[in-house]
């Protein structure tokens, strides 16, 4: 078996809105409503709307040999369900059909994984619990984490909770000499399947794809299947694991992604011999090659595969620390409003806009960030953080002497 | 007595606190009845009328006449180096210039007579503004011969001063709110210096805003001490300004108010705010406004843990600059060289102590209030730690404070001037 498993991951994260000094202490309200509205209805228009009416064709299309999986982050599915619940609607027809597959990781897109495993495991839960209560009692076996983020310990904690398989990215470091075109195995709970993103072909199509000064451009169906043709036969998975958004937000409609994808079916089903999977079918197909061995956190994001997109810097670690230190007193209050801004302050989102790496990637992160610079980010996390911290010690007091 | 003077800016329409000094200053002077004729580079037209505004923008400059040759050479000389911006860090650099160019635009371009129309700001034409000004100021103290002295602010009007009295031989004082040491330390810009020199030399008296600034002038610009008079800055309004604004957070909260720049002194506040934390978690620290500094205080923060105790406000303005004093329990002002430094006589109208370096002018002024040395750090939390623990001391700081503000008034710093000019005039007859 000869397989290509696409992967699509979905998430917006609950944006800040300008948050003043002035508003510590008196000023709930984090969140910029205006602006997270704006982005989802956009995004809606450009993507989700027309890439779900796509992939929804083309599952009719072929009868079941294409199919997709998503992560659809927590903070996405709420802020869907806020603005724009035509959106949902079509998530649910996709999922219906039974092949499209979803997958779990963290409610808010956080990076809690790195931090606690109780709240790692609190997050996989409440993400399991609101998939299956929006999508019909759905239970996703496959595990993604935060933007692919992915250690030994990591893994183990995953395989602890039951699920099948884990994605990642290949990096290069991790891999070496070996392909990313193998299922491979936690090194510490053998049971547990990991899934290496391909990370050449998958950023031909999210990254490069438009890019006029590649020297493959423009990339057709027929460059891609000669590409996948010319993979060793002993090689089997082809993981094109990216951003959802890769379709008519990062690449526009005007570069023909979506003509690419309408057609990439087709010709991948009738001149190569590669078929489509879903990712815990390659993980009940596939045996695992050999144990993946990964000490240090890998992640799919900038040149570098780390963690240095999201942590590493000061402004970063003073947040992250400064927030998590908070989690056992978060923990004791029964607060419907500490629990969700709890969990959305967790969202990556915000550290990464924190990322001072501007001489290598950091045009991307400007792209995604709603602030002029990280230093403003900063500011005003900590600012909200502060506000937060107050309204966590006023309320373990109340506790205290009810 | 009828004085011709010079300036940049005047209120409304202020970047810095020489235009708030100078609006003072005439005011004391029509309290003393003297006639003032101010220039100003561009006026704007609601400026208060206190004295005879010319605007320069407005100037028809002849340049037939011979005697100007002279500013015209200085002119080039000066166009060559202008690419400096001497108040400005590069990032408002970018800033400013940008709408310095869209605001520049010359008007009358016939060959012989022309106008000249100003900006009024510090952009990129600075120094261009400057010698053109100088150019103005000659035509001005040709046409207008009915004034006995010339007055001169800060080294942007200090061509002009010197134009001035060269063409009308009429005595020049030149007034030094602050010298290129105190913007940029040891590294100072030479064509800003130079031009400083010149006018301090070419000046029949100097006035400075401190005893600071006097020495400065001494050692640094080789001037007779003699030749150099102290008049300390006023407050306008000495009234205690009662605030309806309250406090939101339980913590109490010390504050550095100011540009963000090497000569406010902000990382010594950062370093003396981890003491002060380290020993009581009840404390905020606010740094507002901005500046070239900004990104490395933040930075700074962060890697000191502190950042939830430690805030930036960015640049505050209208009301939010009365809040934030409104809500201080200590206010710090640590300049590593400040030559008077009027910030801190505006906490003290909101009742908040102060906490002042003993580098700045205002120290010599404010006898009430806390001094150490900028660079002291343990002494400066010492000092936050005692003013916001021990009621006594902080109480009497806030009453005391008060009183002396009372005393400091542009009329008092007026009628010395008016002094100053009638010695001046009598050394030269």
């Amino acid at each position: 078996m000869r397989t290509i498993c696409f992967y699509f991951q979905v998430h917006q994260p609950f944006r800040l809105k300008p948050y003043r000094f002035f508003d510590i202490g008196e000023d709930h309200h984090y969140w910029d409503d205006y602006l997270n509205r704006n982005v989802i209805r956009k995004v809606a228009q450009k993507c989700y709307l027309p890439m779900n009416a796509l992939l929804l064709e083309l599952i009719h299309k072929y009868n079941g040999k294409f199919k997709v999986a998503f992560s659809l982050s927590g903070t996405f599915l709420d802020q869907m369900e806020a603005y724009a619940p035509e959106v949902l609607e079509s998530f649910q027809k996709l999922v219906a059909t039974g092949h499209v597959e979803l997958l779990n990781e963290t409610y808010t897109h956080a990076l809690a994984a790195l931090k606690s495993k109780e709240e790692f495991t609190s997050l996989v839960k409440k993400h399991q619990d609101r998939i299956k209560e929006l999508f019909n009692g759905y239970t996703p076996k496959v595990f993604r984490n935060t933007e692919l983020i992915y250690s030994d310990q990591i893994g183990a904690m995953v395989a602890e909770l039951g699920y099948e398989a884990v994605l990642t990215e290949g990096a290069k470091h991790i891999l070496g000499w070996k392909s990313p075109n193998y299922v491979y195995s936690n090194a510490i709970e053998p049971k547990l399947k990991v899934l290496l993103k391909n990370f050449l072909l998958s950023d031909d199509i999210a990254f490069r794809f438009s890019n006029k000064t590649w020297a493959d451009y423009p990339l057709t169906t027929d460059k891609f299947i000669n590409w996948i043709n010319a993979i060793p036969k002993e090689e089997q998975v082809v993981n094109l694991f990216m951003d959802y958004e890769t379709f008519g937000e990062h690449q526009w409609a005007e570069t023909g992604i979506f003509e690419f994808m309408r057609y990439l079916p087709e010709a991948v089903l009738n001149h190569s011999s590669f078929t489509f999977s879903t990712p815990s079918e390659v993980a009940a197909a596939v045996p695992a090659v050999s144990k993946i061995h990964v000490p240090v956190p890998i992640s799919w994001a900038d040149e570098e595969r780390d963690l240095t997109a999201w942590l590493g810097n000061d402004l970063q670690d003073e947040a992250f620390d400064r927030l998590y230190e908070m989690e056992k007193s978060v923990k004791q209050i029964d607060d419907p409003e500490i629990q969700r801004d709890w969990g959305y302050l967790q969202t990556s989102d915000h550290f990464y806009y924190m990322c001072t790496k501007f001489f290598s990637d950091g045009s991307v992160h400007e792209y995604f960030s709603p602030y002029d610079t990280p230093y403003d980010a900063f500011i005003n996390y900590m600012n909200v953080l502060s506000d937060f911290m107050l309204r966590v010690k006023q309320k373990t007091e109340e506790m205290k002497c009810p | 007595m009828k004085v011709l003077m010079f300036g940049w800016e005047f209120p409304p329409h202020i970047s810095g606190g020489l235009g708030t000094a100078c609006y003072g200053l005439v005011k004391g002077m029509n309290h003393h009845n003297q006639e003032v004729i101010f220039v100003v580079p561009k006026l704007w037209g609601d400026e208060e009328p206190l004295a005879d505004f010319v605007n320069a923008s407005a100037v028809t400059i002849d340049y037939r006449e011979k005697r100007f040759k002279k500013f015209w050479k200085n002119l080039t000389y000066l166009e060559v180096s202008s690419f400096l911006v001497p108040y400005l860090g590069p990032e408002q650099f970018k800033k400013f210039t940008d709408y310095a160019i869209h605001d520049r635009t010359d008007v009358d371009e016939s060959i012989f007579s022309n106008k000249f129309e100003f900006s009024g700001k510090y952009g990129k034409n600075l120094m261009e503004e400057v010698s053109r000004y100088a150019l103005v100021a000659a035509q001005i103290a040709r046409d207008k011969n009915n004034f006995d002295i010339i007055h001169a602010h800060d080294w942007l009007a200090f061509p002009a001063g010197i134009a001035a009295k060269e063409i009308s031989g009429k005595p020049l004082v030149v007034h030094v709110h602050a010298t290129e040491y105190d913007r940029s330390g040891e590294t100072v810009n030479q064509p800003v210096y130079d031009i400083e020199r010149a006018g301090m030399h070419a000046a029949d008296h100097i006035v400075a805003v401190s005893q600071l600034t006097k020495n400065i002038i001494i050692r640094k610009y080789g001037i007779p001490a003699g030749k150099v008079t102290v008049l300390h800055n006023a407050v306008l309004d000495a009234s205690i300004i009662k605030s309806e604004y309250e406090k939101k957070v339980p913590e109490k909260i010390v504050t550095f108010l100011g540009r963000i720049t090497f000569q406010k002194g902000p990382e010594y506040f950062v370093e003396a705010a981890k003491i002060v934390i380290d020993r009581d978690p009840n404390v905020r620290f606010v740094m507002a406004g901005n500046g070239d500094l900004l990104n490395r205080m933040i930075d700074r923060v962060a890697e000191l843990r502190m950042a939830t105790k430690f805030h930036f406000t960015g640049f505050l303005k209208g009301d939010d600059v009365d809040h934030m004093y409104a809500i201080s329990d200590v206010y710090v002002m640590p300049s590593v060289s400040e030559p008077f430094g009027i910030a801190p006589l505006e906490a003290v109208r909101h009742n908040t102590p102060v906490i002042i370096s003993k580098q700045s002018g205002v120290a010599e002024v404010l006898r009430n209030a806390i001094k150490v040395d900028f660079w002291d750090v343990d002494s400066m939390a010492d000092a936050i730690f005692a003013l916001l623990h021990y009621e006594g001391i902080s109480k009497m700081f806030k009453e005391l404070g008060s009183e002396e503000l009372k005393k400091l008034k542009w009329e008092h710093v007026a009628a010395k001037l008016v002094t100053v000019y009638e010695k001046t005039l009598a050394e030269r007859s």
